[in-house]
């Protein structure tokens, strides 16, 4: 159980001349399970390639425990990365690879058998010891490199899109694995992901990165529901923004003024509502506007709609039976429930 | 009846595909056999000159055989004295073929494991990382495959007779020029393309990732090489070594400049057996000295017939 700290840290690469990260800070609870979520190419490889110690940052610091880990090789940082595209050594039997680690150490031969036997087990592919990389599964492989990792019990697990590679079942399996596990061994763990739902389903707590820099790190929730900017709400399948001013316990916009109940923030200057937060309206309701619909799709579970509101769009996610009740071209009436109103920063 | 007709056509369209097959099939062999005429009949030309005894024109196979040439070369003792006794003591005396084969054999080695030690961390840098003025370093490499050698050698020599006089001023008794050392160094000039062109392109398809990856589970540096790299590299490194080793191997100018005549190697011997005029003797050297080529080729081919192929040349493959 180790709280992992980042102080500050940045990496500017030789050749280029904006940081790939950029002044980070982040306090990872010990034991607990942390998503670096973002888009490609925003520096979540290189933030863990610097936490395992296989870069040097250009400054900042990083702390496990509180104490500067800067100074030690990786090979002795006790952060155990596991890469993109799981890397299992070719020439060495899944046994050797699994067991990698714990030769490093100097353990016992049979001692590193009985706990490779073991971690083996813990990621479901038992008697696997003699087979050859190639001849394993894409996901197979997957899970023997986390094996790999685990087994010797690091301090912070690093996994580097530890679910890309895999097609959909094999996902929800591994994701689940990983989830279990890591509850099990309690050991801090950063992933990385670039797929928000992964981030949301897997993590206690996201840290989202854009640009190498740090948007919000939080509870998975408060991205839909306290997002900080717009571009963090789109990032998170925000949809519906308006922008007009903020008075009193107000906000008036380009389709209407809607009264809210939560503090926006100083220079406020967007309003926006998830989809699946709109209401289909019923009499003597506030917060209406009224539009036609532009277009219905039925999408398994629900329904999403696009409303036409004086030249701008609402869309709206709602039950199925809706499309059942109106057509396209009809008039609708759409609630904004006020507790579920939030206003972002202007642009 | 209406099923007929596509049937037909199918039975047409295959046999034209098996007669189509059968004509690549008989290219195929014909340029085969053609190939291995060229590469073995020389070495037939060779074996009958070696072992012949008074073979003339009309003949197209000697008639009468000897091992006469041998003997002249002093590898095995005159007829009715061949005991084992006479053997050892002859073979005691090194004879001049043997010691330039061991010489040859000698300085191939070192110039080869003196070419990868250097080659390596080039080739390295070469096929793995971008930086500037790379192009540049790309040509300086090859260039000793462009300049001709009698330019770069005798520039070289009379470098290292002015080398060699500054050290004996110093006290320093090391002679370059004339020497072994001297002609295992000038040897590593064509020798180096080789090897960093070869290495290079093994580097250009490999995932330094994996040495991070061995870091991060806790190994050091040269666990990281021994566990890691080096198998990934070993084809490559083989075929590195291989022509490094044939490069040397075949070196006659080179040798005769640097070494002024002092540093007999096979290829010495074997140029000044051709200036004689002696079939016979000619042929057993030439024995000896195609012997060891045609052996790691033999080991090569085995070894490299898999699914590793190691050969390129930085990275443009
Ligand atoms: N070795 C390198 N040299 C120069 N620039 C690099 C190097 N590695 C990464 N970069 C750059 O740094 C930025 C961040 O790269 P990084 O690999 O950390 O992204 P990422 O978030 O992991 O992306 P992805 O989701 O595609 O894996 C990118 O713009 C990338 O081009
Ligand atoms: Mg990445």
């Amino acid at each position: 159980m180790t709280h992992l700290a980042i102080r500050g840290l940045s990496k500017v690469y030789a050749a280029q001349a904006a940081p790939a990260v950029d002044d980070l800070d982040l306090d990872i609870e010990s034991g607990s399970l942390t998503a670096l979520l973002g888009p490609s190419g925003c520096g979540k490889t290189t933030t863990m390639k610097m936490i395992a110690g296989l870069l040097k940052p250009t400054t900042g610091d990083i702390l496990f425990d509180e104490r500067s880990i800067l100074s030690i090789p990786p090979e002795r940082r006790g952060a155990v990365m596991v890469f993109q595209n799981h890397l299992l050594f070719p020439y060495m039997s899944i046994a050797q690879n699994v067991g990698y680690g714990l030769k490093m150490r100097r353990m016992e031969r049979a001692e590193i058998d009985r706990q490779v036997a073991e971690m083996l087990e813990l990621v479901r592919l038992p008697g696997m010891e003699d087979r050859r990389p190639k001849e394993l599964s894409g996901g197979q492989q997957q899970r023997v490199a986390l094996a790999r990792a685990l087994v010797v019990r690091p301090k912070i697990l690093l996994l580097d899109e530890p679910l890309s590679n895999l097609d959909a079942h094999l996902r929800f399996e591994m994701r689940d694995l990983i989830r279990d596990i890591q509850q099990q061994m309690g050991i801090t763990t950063v992933f990385v992901t670039h797929d928000q739902e992964e981030a949301v389903v897997l993590a206690d707590k996201i840290a989202l990165i854009f640009d190498g820099r740090l948007q919000q790190y939080d509870k998975p929730l408060a991205f839909y529901e306290q997002p900080s900017s717009r571009r963090i709400a789109a990032f998170f399948g925000g949809v519906n923004f308006f922008t007009g001013t903020q008075d009193g316990d107000g906000f008036t916009s380009t389709i209407g003024r809607f009264s809210v109940t939560r503090d926006g923030p100083a220079d406020g200057g967007i309003l926006t509502i998830r989809p699946e937060d709109v209401r289909l309206s019923e009499d003597g309701e506030t917060n209406t506007v009224s539009g036609t619909i532009d277009s219905q799709v039925y999408v398994g579970t629900h329904a999403r709609l696009r409303v036409t509101v004086d030249d701008h769009t609402v869309n709206v996610v709602a039950d199925a039976d809706v499309m059942k009740r109106y057509g396209q071209g009809d008039r609708i009436t759409l609630q904004f429930p006020e507790n579920k109103l939030w206003i972002l920063p202007a642009e | 009846m209406s099923d007929a007709a596509p049937t037909a056509s199918t039975n047409v369209s295959a046999r034209d595909g098996n007669v189509g097959a059968a004509v690549r099939k008989v290219i195929f062999y014909l340029t085969i056999a053609f190939m291995c005429l060229m590469l073995v009949l020389p070495v037939i030309a060779f074996f009958f000159n070696a072992f012949a005894f008074r073979w003339f024109y009309p003949q197209f196979i000697p008639k009468e055989w000897s091992l006469q040439a041998w003997e002249r070369l002093d590898l095995i003792p005159p007829e009715g004295e061949r005991t084992l006794a006479n053997f050892i003591a002859l073979w005691l005396e090194v004879p001049d073929a043997v010691s330039a084969l061991w010489l040859s054999l000698s300085i191939g080695a070192v110039v080869t494991g003196i070419s990868i030690l250097i080659g390596l961390p080039a080739a390295r840098a070469l096929g793995l990382y971008r930086f500037r003025g790379k192009r540049i370093v790309e040509f300086m490499i090859i260039t000793p495959t462009i300049v001709p050698p009698i330019a770069f050698s005798l520039g070289l020599n009379i470098n290292f007779i002015r080398w060699d006089l500054a050290l004996a001023d110093a006290g320093i008794p090391l002679d370059l020029a004339g020497s072994v050392v001297g002609v295992a160094i000038v040897h590593l000039v064509p020798v180096m393309p080789y090897v960093v062109l070869t290495l290079s392109g093994v580097f250009a398809n490999y995932n330094a990732d994996f040495e991070a990856q061995a870091r991060s589970l806790g190994a050091g540096p040269i666990r990281i090489f021994f566990d890691v790299t080096f198998p990934a590299i070993l084809p490559g490194l083989f075929v590195a070594g291989l022509f490094a080793f044939l490069v040397s191997w075949s070196q006659y100018l080179l040798t005769f400049l640097i070494g002024q005549g002092r540093v007999i190697t096979l290829p010495m011997l074997l140029f000044s057996a051709a200036g004689s005029g002696n079939n016979a003797v000619i042929a057993v050297l030439s024995l000896i000295f195609i012997a060891p080529a045609v052996l790691i080729l033999l080991v090569a081919s085995r070894y490299l017939s898999g699914d590793s192929s190691a050969v390129g040349g930085f990275g443009r493959v």
